[in-house]
This record gives structure tokens, C-alpha cells and sequence, in this order.
């Protein structure tokens, strides 16, 4: 009945095959090549730091072509850093893509969303195609949506912590309620939960540590490439039935129409 | 003295891209911010560094969550 | 069944060129006004939510939709666009017992066992509009009458010493006669008098509801009729009512200025109600998304006779396809009113009200200046026709009891104007 369309995630008017964005941190550059490729990502996050003379890598030499860098703030700790950080992203060359990370606090590195929206609304102003780092709070996400933000990103689970979908309920109620991408990003822990995430809508999946604590990398990447899909194809194929029905009336509702 | 990247140097004087060039970086590499503001690139010979000048030198890195 | 209703009727009270312009309206399409052209009075706000609505309703073929699509619709925890268009199509006809039993336990969920109780209170029934269905059109021959402030203060003191917390104040549409300024005045008493006062009048502009709700008023609804634009043309034949983008945008104009919800609804039996019903959904489904802090509400009239045509009727909308319409409203949008007039039988409201409907009216009048003489039985001399002929007359007392009877909670109002 419905024609089938092509399955693409589309950010800022650029269009994605692959619905799983890559983190680069916590491991070596070595592996980076390997994880891009058997992860299939087509977005690869990275971050701004000081420069170092001792070190001649660059992180870019390890990055396959035709992948999309996108740069987080990590680091800002308030809109204007965020803002700063993204300037200094943009002057490295590699396009407008920016994640907006915004930590007030180090110890569970929870972002600050009233700060998020500020510097999402900056940021797309200047022709950013933002993507906001949250906690899922659906005011704040339709807010950010209204700055300008081209996907909101909400957290699973604090950062690092592979405890999956803490926040499901939450989750939810952004992928049903907001009209923009909503990709999982923070606390995805293992292919399970990210296919699990995808089956519930999310257009996208983030995932960095899981991927780096793993045993083989390169093999969790693919691992998780085929756990994305899996629950991208059974969100779009429409889940089957789950039985959680109350009792039924002992008399019909219905009894009294006439016509 | 100059402050780059938190450090103070005796590198006044000199432009910027002497000092990336002598100092070691890759200035294809990195993105220079001047006393709080981006360099382009295009500007890197013409600006001489002096005494309390701040310099951020930045690359990316591998990062994510 | 008939498969059309015949709506044009002639009073003999009209002049030979009145006939004239009304017979050319009613068979010359070329001599009517071109009705997605505003007029020069009316607002156009920047808004995609029309063509969203439309696109999904021209998209929208009922009879595609099969037994295996209704079963995954009532399957799913959430209902999807599709899951919805599934649920009014011909196909769910065999499952309504347990569109019912779902849509109780949604709307207990949502609203518990409560039942909220109102009045209308027509003020006038002037009208430029020539609607062919509607009593109050301006060929048709009735007794016209607008209450002034006394006699407004009256009924309305009649009213609410019935017990009656909520009104619903309509006009027939005519700007002239009853200007925003008259109809603010209204809402001023109304304040007074009631603790919820709700607007059913011409569609206007932002200005215009900021000022209403500056008077007290704070719930729009505009029945939008047909979202079938073709169908709407042939029946909304003259005046500003014929203007079909500034009705569909009225809602999100009323918010725009201030107002705390809104009401829709298309009039079942005019066009293909399921094409009907989904676009109105949609419209609430899309709005809502747009103005979340906004309360919406959905109504389900069905035609009904009017005087001077005692035939009118809602052809293929029975009561198995309103109770389906409503239990298929009530799955994809829980947390949304839903109205239930007294166009519908007692038996009809009694039973709805146990599924999905959360507000009914009582003690109803869709007449001018006869509240005292329906309520007490004392003669009022000065009144005006009716719009068209209820059905379920019960007075607000009779129907709290009922509402009571049927174990729900009536409410008369859980509202704070601010």
C-alpha cells in the first residue's frame, strides 16, 4: 500500500545510510580505521584540544573518506565555551557539523540544558548543523528544536556507564513528540540496547565506550553496525503484538447503538 | 613573554607561522586563536607576536561518549 | 437511505430578486466567490499545518485498509498515524466492541470517571452566511433575534442559578450585527457568572481573541464544517464563512491570541466522514505539536433537521460509525476532550459517555432568549428561532442524576481562569 521509500537519516540536509555515529575517544588511532569501517559509520565524532608539538598524528590521517567529522565541545563547561569550541572546530576545516556538549559538572559529566539551548540557538544562527547533547526533558527538547537544532540527542544512561536504557520512558516521549531526528547518544552498553533503542524510533544510535572497553573493537563495531539495523528494520517493519490486555467488559460496550 | 596554550614563551617578535613552523605543529593541522579570536589561516604570516599576547593552538583529537 | 440530502428550500417571504441571486448562487458555481481567496478584513498567518492535514487526507483510501491492519492498530500501545486511518476505515467495523474496550480503559486512564457538564447560550441568530444546512442561513425564514445586555445578564442568571458552571456562548455569524465588541460584552457577564466561558462565533483575527480573552473568554471552538474543500464550496455559498483557509486557521489563531484551548470538528454526513474525521484529528494531532501547552477538544455532530426542512438527515453516519469515529479519536489522541451534543440521543450520550466522550451539555437551547421559559416554564415573549432541533432535552439536573446513575463523576468545572 505505502511506497517503499529509501531509508536514509537525514541531518542539515545531508543524507546518512548509516544510523550509527562513531566515537573516537579512549582508544588508540591505530584502531580507528578498522572501527570506522566495520562500524559502517558515516559520522565519526571527534574532539578540540590543545595541540601538541611532541605528537605529529592527526586524527584525520586515520579517518577514511566521505566520513562526516563532527566535532563535540566536550571541555565547554558554558554556552559561550561551547560557542568558542565550535569556532576553533569550523576554522580546522572539516565542515559545519558541531555536537554540543555542555558539562557543569565532572563527576557524572550530566549536561546543562538551559546552556545547550543557548548556544544551539547561536551556533544555528551562524549556519551550524547543530547536534545538542541532553537529558531528555521533551520542554527542552522542543525548545531546542525551535534554536534551530537539526537532531536532539538525548542521553541514555550517564555517560560511560553501558547501562543502556535508563531513560527509555523519556526516550519515548521525545521520539514520539518531536518533529527531528532523536538519536540516543551516552550509556548505550551493548548491541541489545541499541537495537533496542532503534526499535523504538530513534534515528540514530552514538556510541564510544562501549565499542572502547570491548574485547575486539573492530568486531563489537560490526557487532553493534548489525544491531542498529536489525532495529531500524523492525521499528520500520512495525513491532507485532504484545499482550497486555486488561480484562474484558462482561457486557458490551456497544450494546446500545441503534443504526 | 607570550602565553601559549597556557604557557609563557619567549617567542616575541616572531610572526605566527614562524613560531608554528619552529615549535613543530602542522599548521594545516591545527586552528590558531589570537587573543580570543580565530586567525584565518591567510593571516598567520602578517601577525607578529607580542609581549602578553594569548595563543590557543588547537587540533582535533579523538573524542566521544 | 438516500444517498444526498436536499437542502434548498424557498420561503415565500423573499423577494423575486432575492430568489433570483439565491437560485443563481445555488446552480451557477461561476457566480460564487472563490473560497481559498481571503477577504480584505481577514488575517493570513504563516502556517504548514493546512497542507500537512490535506496531504494526508487526499493520501487517505479507507477501503485499502483490511482486518490484519485493524488488529495491528489495536496492537500496538501507541497509535500511529496509520494505525488511526486503519481504525476508521470500513474494516474496523467487526472489532468496535474492543475499540470500545479500549478506549474506556485510555480515557479512564486520562480523565478517571469523570464527565464534564455544560450549557450553550446563543446570543443572536443573525447570520450573512448562506450554509444550505444550517437553520440559521440568511435565506432561511425565522424569527431573528439578538439578546441586548440585559436580556443576556438574564438568561444567563437563569442558568447559572440552574447550577451550571461552564458556558458556551454562540452567535449565528454576522460581524456587523454582532460585533467582537457586543460579543465581548458577554463575555464580561459571562465572567461573572460563570468559572469557564467558551467562545463558539465567527472565526476572527489574533486581535480580536486577545481582546476576548481579555473579556474573560478562554476556549475557541470552530467547526470547520467539510475538509472536503470541493464538497465545502457547494454548501457554504455565501459570505465570510466561505472563505475555507481563514476557517481552518482559526483555531491557531485563537491561540496565537492567548486562548487557553481550542475546539474542532467536522459536521459528520456532509462529505466522506472518514476522510472527515481524519482531517480533523489531524488538525488537532498537528497543532498540538505546534502549541503543546494548548488543551484541544474534538466534537462529533451529525446534520439534523432544521426548521423549515424537516429532512435533513446524516445519511451514512449512523450510531455504529459515530461510536466508531469517536473510539478511534479517543486511541490516537487519549488526552484530548471529546464533546458529545444533544443532537445525539439520551440512550446514545448515556452510552458514550461510559467509552470515550468526556463533556456533554445539558439543559440546551439552540434558540434565542428561551432559557427561563425551558427551564421554568414561564412564557417568554421575545424569542428567536432555532439553529437546528436537539434531541436529548434533558435539564442539567435530570442529567447530573443520569451521569450519576451511569457511575460516572459529573463535573460542572475544574478550571481556573488566570
Amino acid at each position: 500500500m505505502k511506497e517503499q521509500q529509501e531509508d536514509v537519516l537525514e541531518l542539515g540536509g545531508h543524507t546518512f545510510h548509516s544510523r550509527f555515529i562513531l566515537g573516537s575517544g579512549k582508544y588508540s588511532l591505530a584502531l580507528i580505521e578498522a572501527a570506522v569501517r566495520d562500524a559502517g559509520a558515516e559520522i565519526v565524532t571527534c574532539a578540540v584540544r590543545r595541540a601538541n608539538t611532541k605528537e605529529h598524528e592527526n586524527i584525520l590521517d586515520y579517518i577514511p573518506k566521505g566520513v562526516t567529522l563532527l566535532p563535540n565541545t566536550s571541555g565547554a563547561r558554558t554556552a559561550d565555551e561551547a560557542v568558542r569550541i565550535a569556532h576553533l572546530a569550523r576554522e580546522l576545516g572539516c565542515g559545519d557539523f558541531v555536537k554540543i556538549e555542555i558539562m557543569r559538572d565532572t563527576k557524572y559529566l550530566l549536561p546543562d540544558n538551559e546552556a545547550t539551548i543557548r548556544a544551539t540557538e547561536t551556533l544555528a544562527k551562524e549556519g551550524f548543523v547543530v547536534l545538542p547533547y541532553m537529558y531528555p526533558d521533551l520542554n527542552v527538547a522542543r525548545d531546542l528544536v525551535n534554536a534551530g537544532a537539526a537532531a536532539v540527542m538525548p542521553l541514555a544512561a550517564p555517560i560511560g556507564s553501558n547501562k543502556g536504557l535508563v531513560t527509555k520512558e523519556f526516550i519515548q516521549i521525545l521520539i514520539d513528540e518531536i518533529d527531528a531526528p532523536i538519536i540516543v547518544d551516552a550509556g548505550i552498553g551493548s548491541p541489545a540496547q541499541a537495537c533496542e533503542a532503534m526499535q523504538m524510533g530513534a534515528a540514530a544510535i552514538m556510541a564510544n565506550t562501549a565499542l572502547a572497553t570491548a574485547g575486539d573493537l573492530p568486531l563489537m563495531a560490526s557487532a553493534f553496525k548489525d544491531a542498529i539495523a536489525a532495529g531500524r528494520k523492525a521499528y520500520r517493519a512495525g513491532l507485532g503484538r504484545v499482550l497486555t490486555r486488561g480484562a474484558a467488559a462482561s457486557d458490551p460496550l456497544t450494546g446500545f447503538l441503534r443504526d | 613573554m607570550v602565553k601559549v596554550n597556557g604557557e609563557l614563551v619567549e617567542e616575541a617578535g616572531k610572526s605566527v607561522a614562524a613560531y608554528l613552523a619552529e615549535a613543530g605543529y602542522d599548521s594545516r593541522a591545527v586552528a590558531v586563536e589570537y587573543n580570543e579570536v580565530i586567525l584565518p589561516k591567510a593571516d598567520y604570516e602578517k601577525t607578529i607576536l607580542v609581549d602578553e599576547d594569548v595563543v590557543e593552538i588547537v587540533c582535533f583529537m579523538g573524542g566521544g561518549r | 437511505m438516500e444517498k444526498e440530502n436536499h437542502f434548498f428550500i424557498d420561503s415565500d417571504k423573499l423577494s423575486a430578486k432575492a430568489l433570483e441571486k439565491k437560485h443563481r448562487l445555488e446552480n451557477d458555481p461561476s457566480c460564487r466567490k472563490d473560497p481559498m481567496e481571503y477577504f480584505p478584513d481577514m488575517e493570513q498567518i504563516k502556517s504548514d499545518v493546512r497542507e500537512r492535514v490535506m496531504a494526508a487526507m487526499h493520501a487517505y483510501e479507507p477501503e485499502q485498509y483490511t482486518a490484519i491492519d485493524v488488529r495491528r492498530a489495536l496492537d500496538h500501545e501507541r497509535v500511529t498515524i496509520e494505525d488511526f486511518q486503519a481504525l476508521l476505515s470500513p474494516a474496523a467495523k467487526p472489532f468496535l466492541e474492543e475499540m470500545a474496550e479500549r478506549a474506556q480503559r485510555e480515557t479512564s486512564r486520562h480523565f478517571g470517571n469523570t464527565v464534564y457538564l455544560f450549557t450553550p447560550l446563543y446570543i443572536a441568530n443573525y447570520c450573512e452566511n448562506y450554509c444550505v444546512y444550517c437553520g440559521f442561513n440568511c435565506y432561511n425564514d425565522i424569527q431573528r433575534l439578538q439578546l441586548s445586555h440585559d436580556e443576556i445578564a438574564h438568561e444567563m442568571k437563569v442558568i447559572a442559578d440552574s447550577g451550571m458552571e461552564e458556558i458556551l456562548i454562540l452567535t449565528g455569524e454576522n460581524k456587523v450585527k454582532s460585533s467582537v465588541e457586543y460579543i465581548g460584552d458577554a463575555c464580561k457577564l459571562a465572567h461573572q457568572y460563570f468559572k469557564n466561558v467558551g467562545l463558539e462565533v465567527y472565526p476572527m483575527n489574533v486581535a480580536d481573541y486577545k481582546y476576548l480573552h481579555d473579556c474573560g473568554a478562554d476556549y475557541v471552538t470552530v467547526f470547520q464544517e467539510t475538509y472536503d474543500l470541493k464538497k465545502y464550496e457547494t454548501l457554504h455559498l455565501l459570505g465570510h464563512k466561505r472563505v475555507w483557509p481563514y476557517r481552518f486557521e482559526a483555531q491557531e489563531r485563537a491561540l496565537m491570541g492567548g486562548m487557553r484551548g481550542v475546539g474542532f470538528s467536522a459536521l459528520l454526513g456532509l462529505s466522506d466522514f472518514r476522510r472527515d474525521a481524519l482531517a480533523t484529528a489531524l488538525h488537532v494531532y498537528y497543532l498540538q505539536r505546534k502549541y503543546p501547552q494548548a488543551e484541544f477538544s474534538l466534537s462529533c455532530p451529525r446534520l439534523r433537521p432544521i426548521i423549515n426542512n424537516e429532512k435533513i438527515n446524516p445519511l451514512d453516519v449512523g450510531e455504529h460509525e459515530l461510536c466508531q469515529i469517536l473510539c478511534a479519536y479517543r486511541l490516537f489522541l487519549p488526552y484530548v476532550g471529546i464533546t458529545v451534543s444533544s443532537r445525539e440521543s439520551a440512550t446514545f450520550r448515556n452510552g458514550i459517555a461510559k467509552i470515550c466522550a468526556t463533556k456533554i451539555s445539558a439543559g440546551v437551547s439552540t434558540g434565542i432568549g428561551d432559557h427561563e421559559e425551558k427551564y421554568t416554564g414561564k412564557h417568554e415573549e421575545k424569542t428567536g428561532d432555532e439553529q437546528f432541533e436537539i434531541c436529548d432535552t434533558r435539564s442539567i439536573r435530570s442529567m447530573y442524576g443520569d451521569m450519576e446513575g451511569e457511575g460516572l463523576q459529573p463535573v460542572l468545572n475544574d478550571y481556573l481562569y488566570v
